[in-house]
């Protein structure tokens, strides 16, 4: 048993749902009980759909265990059939009906329905959320790829991985095909998003594939590779020069030639960046935490692209684990690879990061320690999908997450600035803002009290260096503190003061 | 489980028409209603030992993001407690163990049963009583189920209080306990009434700490204050405790239909009953005023999700002139709800259980005003340009009682008064 507070994946049925209600024309008959029934409101609330995902659930009762469950799915799977006329079917059950044991498989098969009915074995006590997807999706693939064709033209590809309450799919689909257009590339099919299982047929019509979340499409590409002789692209176009990298990679396998779409203007961030003003970003703590496609590519643009340091990289997606550990080590850190809430709480809080991009969930942790935070990955949040379009891919996709991770520490600057400025006299903690009338300021809500740090030994501060360091200008005030905690912890000095400050500063300034 | 399968009962002669419906439903399961218990018994923690769809729904059916961290969790159960590798009794007392220790302020620890811990058969009771002899006195440690193939949505409250009743001590003194979780405001309202009706001895069921245990025993009156309490009257009624009969404390008029049926049951009179509820009467008239007209003569649906929909109807019908197309409801306690059955329009179509899609089509066809349904089918129904209200915001907002008469009616207005701003 695994003790959890906050999970950052569903179960694998929920991952097959978000293909099915990915697509058209595909039903999902689901073996499980009444609760399992919420599921909906992911897809209805946090996506804001019109219709009901396309899932039929069986919802059995204790009453109807050990006697009729199984009849109680082949009828939901007929009637579902009737009601919704799909291409095709995919069925299986969630965790409990599981344990039932009633082989949806046989049960559909029985039927004798005129359309494919796929069955799902997704093991709901090993799996989760993005495996689910990714063997749904492989799965539908296997069964309806139908034959390579013949003739394919050299410049038309597939895009393989947006699905439902996908992070920024929708945005990121948009800014690709852009791409692929600018570039003179057909697409074929893009699928699950959007597509129907007449569709899928029709995937051994394009050259070759590309695999924009390979949580999702990897293992359906590499199958796709082997038995249809397409070879597929997974170079992830965030930042620019995952894009450009991206770009290229997609030239190449359609013999085109990228020149003139990199020669074109691109992205802001390259100039944002090198702007004076975003000096004071140089070498800013950063701790990524999400899924592997967006904790990479985050980590890179962090770091290559806006010039921060990482201090933290980890993700959820065991599956994933490798290319994670990999780009940690190119950086010189060991990677987090957890889906245990408290133990990622504890290693933000042991990094002391300036910034923190992350998950929703990280988003609560670097709110507790006072840190600020962009949301960078799923598990999806109903701010997550923005009415505007906000891609994290292509070009634009690189504007938006400068914005995106260097807002919160403008944030933080400003409050660098309250801090700094609040015992003028018009300006303390006592008053209320000027512009609003300067009266005596009500007294404010309960803080939230820090969670205890992990920090191994507690080092302590003399008056005197504490009163020495609030002399260092704020914007490096933290730094100069962690640094000397460091120093100070590294030679077991039981306190610091006005010399280890100075030490500490003399020995990092090397 | 309920008495669903009771035939009619003979007390509702020629009320609403009920009949019943199987087939798929779209509700919670009773694990929800942590939500909620949770925040109204504060020191205690609910432990769900289940899957990661369990812990997967409480995280996302109620948006619960926005708490830093919450007073539940849950005990995954992995392919290696299933498949005997490990002791399923040992493996819930290392988490119990890391959980404490976590969190030395928690004074009552539900472990509460889910699908997959029903079906393989985990006895949570004997884990509850085995933990509980290892944290006693500090934690007590108590157990039910809300599973979904055992309950819907409110039945895990049910479940929940049914499990305080064997705790609370045995007392010969008359008193009214007052049983179902209301917002603290709300029951500090009714204490007052109670106090100035003269009714010394009040108690709530739950109470706000774990150790505001209500005395309980055959002098002991009950008062339902939520209409899906089937087996913790039962269990209350098992220790001698007797029901008072009464519709719900919905509206002005359920709140004082009520607030009578307690005075009655103490003897108190009539005319005492209106001098100290007039003001509040006064009050809730004033504010339901200010919403009849835009609920009078609107068509209303509901689809079965809380269980609260009879009381709800009976209040949108007789108070607020609305018109009732259908009252799904996931179970009806016939005998519970016959004060506010009777209240219901003769003719009105009570549907018990579910058959979604069905269900959805008469829906459609009615084209009702506003549609009172779960969360999975709100915004399906609103891209039909349908109006709705969804029904867990009935369960977080306090709406009983004369001072919450006006919210209670404003939750129903405020989807027509934005669709007419926005149309506007």
């Amino acid at each position: 048993m695994q003790l959890t507070l906050w999970t950052y994946e569903g179960p694998p049925h929920i991952g097959a749902m978000r293909v099915a209600t990915a697509m058209h024309g595909l039903h999902y008959v689901l073996h499980a009980p009444q609760g399992d029934t919420y599921a909906d409101l992911l897809f209805t609330m946090i996506e804001r759909h019109g219709a009901r995902p396309p899932v039929t659930y069986t919802t059995f009762q204790a009453r109807d265990l050990g006697s009729d469950t199984a009849e109680i799915f082949k009828q939901a799977v007929a009637a579902a059939y009737d009601r919704f006329r799909p291409q095709a079917m995919i069925v299986g059950a969630s965790c409990t009906a599981e344990l039932l044991q009633d082989d949806p498989a046989g049960l559909s098969r029985a039927l004798g329905l005129p359309i494919p009915v796929i069955p799902l074995e997704l093991p709901a006590y090993q799996k989760k959320e993005n495996w689910g997807a990714s063997e749904t999706f492989y799965r539908l693939v296997r069964a309806l790829a139908g034959r390579p064709a013949e003739t394919r033209a050299k410049a038309c590809c597939n895009i393989l991985g947006p699905t439902s309450l996908g992070f920024r799919h929708r945005d990121d689909l948009r800014e690709v095909r852009g791409l692929l257009g600018d570039l003179g590339i057909a697409v074929n099919v893009v699928a699950p998003l959007g597509a129907t299982p007449a569709d899928l047929g029709r995937l051994g019509e394009a050259a070759f594939n590309v695999v924009l979340y390979p949580e999702v499409a990897r293992t359906a590409a590499q199958w796709l590779e082997r038995s249809h002789g397409q070879p597929f692209v997974e170079t992830t176009p965030i930042g620019v020069k995952g894009t450009t990298a991206f770009i290229e990679a997609v030239a190449a396998l359609a013999g085109l030639d990228p020149a003139p779409v990199l020669a074109r203007e691109g992205s802001r961030l390259p100039w944002y960046s090198r702007s004076v003003d975003s000096t004071y970003l140089t070498g800013k703590r950063v701790f990524v935490f999400g899924d592997a496609t967006h904790a990479v590519a985050a980590a890179r643009v962090a770091t290559r692209e806006i010039g921060f340091s990482l201090v933290g990289l980890g993700t959820y997606a065991r599956e994933f684990a490798r290319e994670v550990r990999a780009e940690a080590a190119h950086h010189g850190i060991e990677a987090l690879v957890t889906d245990d809430y408290l133990a990622v709480e504890a290693a933000i809080a042991a990094a002391q990061p300036e910034l923190v991009l992350g998950t929703q969930m990280e988003r609560h942790i670097a709110k507790r320690l006072g840190i600020p935070c962009a949301v960078i990955s799923a598990p999806m949040h109903v701010q997550d999908v923005p009415a505007r379009h906000s891609p994290q891919m292509g070009f634009e996709g690189a504007n938006v997450l400068f914005d995106t991770f260097v807002h919160p520490l403008m944030m933080g600057l400003e409050e660098h600035l309250l801090a700094m400025f609040r015992d003028d006299p018009e300006f303390h903690d006592g008053v209320a803002p000027s512009h609003l009338g300067g009266r005596p300021r009500e007294e404010a809500g309960t803080v939230v009290a820090p969670a205890p740090t992990t920090a191994a030994t507690p080092v302590v501060w003399s008056i005197e260096a504490e009163r020495e360091l609030k002399k260092v200008p704020f914007f490096v005030r933290g730094k100069a503190r962690h640094n000397t905690e460091r120093f100070a912890r590294e030679r077991a000095l039981p306190l610091i003061t006005v010399e280890t400050l100075y030490d500490a500063k003399a020995h990092f300034s090397r | 489980m309920t008495a669903l399968a009771s035939p009619l009962s003979p007390a509702v002669p020629c009320g609403p028409e009920i009949r019943h419906e199987r087939g798929q439903r779209a509700v919670f399961c009773g694990l929800t209603g942590i939500v909620w218990l949770h925040r109204k018994i504060q020191d205690a923690f609910f432990l769900v030992v289940g899957s990661r769809t369990c812990a997967h729904l409480i995280q996302s059916a109620a948006g619960v993001m926005i708490f830093a961290e919450p007073r539940f969790a849950t005990a995954i159960i992995e392919e290696r407690d299933l498949a005997g590798l490990a002791d399923a009794h040992e493996e819930l007392d290392r988490v119990v163990r890391r959980l404490l220790e976590r969190r030395p302020d928690i004074k009552l620890l539900f472990l509460v049963g889910s699908c997959p811990s029903e079906v393989i058969k985990l006895d949570l009771g004997r884990a509850a009583a085995r933990l509980s002899g290892s944290f006693a006195p500090d934690v007590r440690v108590l157990s039910y189920s809300g599973s979904g193939i055992e309950t819907t949505f409110t039945q895990g409250e049910d479940a929940c209080l049914a499990a305080l009743v064997p705790d609370l001590p045995r007392s010969h003194d008359e008193s009214l306990l007052v049983v179902g979780a209301l917002a603290d405001v709300v029951e500090d309202q009714f204490s007052r009434l109670f106090a100035d009706l003269g009714i010394a001895n009040v108690r709530f069921l739950p109470g706000r700490r774990a150790a505001d245990r209500a005395p309980v025993g055959p002098n002991t009156r009950i008062l339902l204050a939520q209409p899906f309490l089937t087996d913790t009257a039962r269990a209350l009624e098992d220790r001698g405790a007797t029901r008072i009969p009464a519709p719900f404390p919905l509206g002005a008029e359920g709140t004082t239909l009520w607030l009578a049926a307690a005075a009655r049951a103490f003897g108190i009179s009539p005319a005492r009953v209106a001098a100290v509820t007039e003001a509040g009467r006064a009050r809730a008239d004033r504010a339901l005023a200010a919403h009849r007209a835009a609920l009078v003569g609107r068509r209303v649906f509901f689809f079965p999700d809380s269980q609260l929909e009879v009381p709800l109807a009976r209040f949108l019908s007789r108070e607020m002139g609305a018109d009732l197309i259908e009252v799904g409801t996931p179970y009806l306690h016939r005998t519970h709800l016959a004060e506010d059955l009777a209240l219901l329009p003769d003719g009105t179509a009570v549907t018990e259980g579910q058959s979604l899609d069905d269900q959805l089509d008469r829906c459609r066809a009615a084209r009702p005003d506003l549609t009172i349904c779960g969360l999975g089918l709100a915004n399906p129904l609103e891209a039909e340009d349908l109006a709705t209200k969804w029904s867990i915001e009935l369960l977080f907002t306090p709406i009983q009682g004369y001072e919450q008469a006006g919210d209670l009616a404003g939750l129903f207005t405020r989807p027509l008064a934005r669709r007419a701003r926005l149309e506007g």
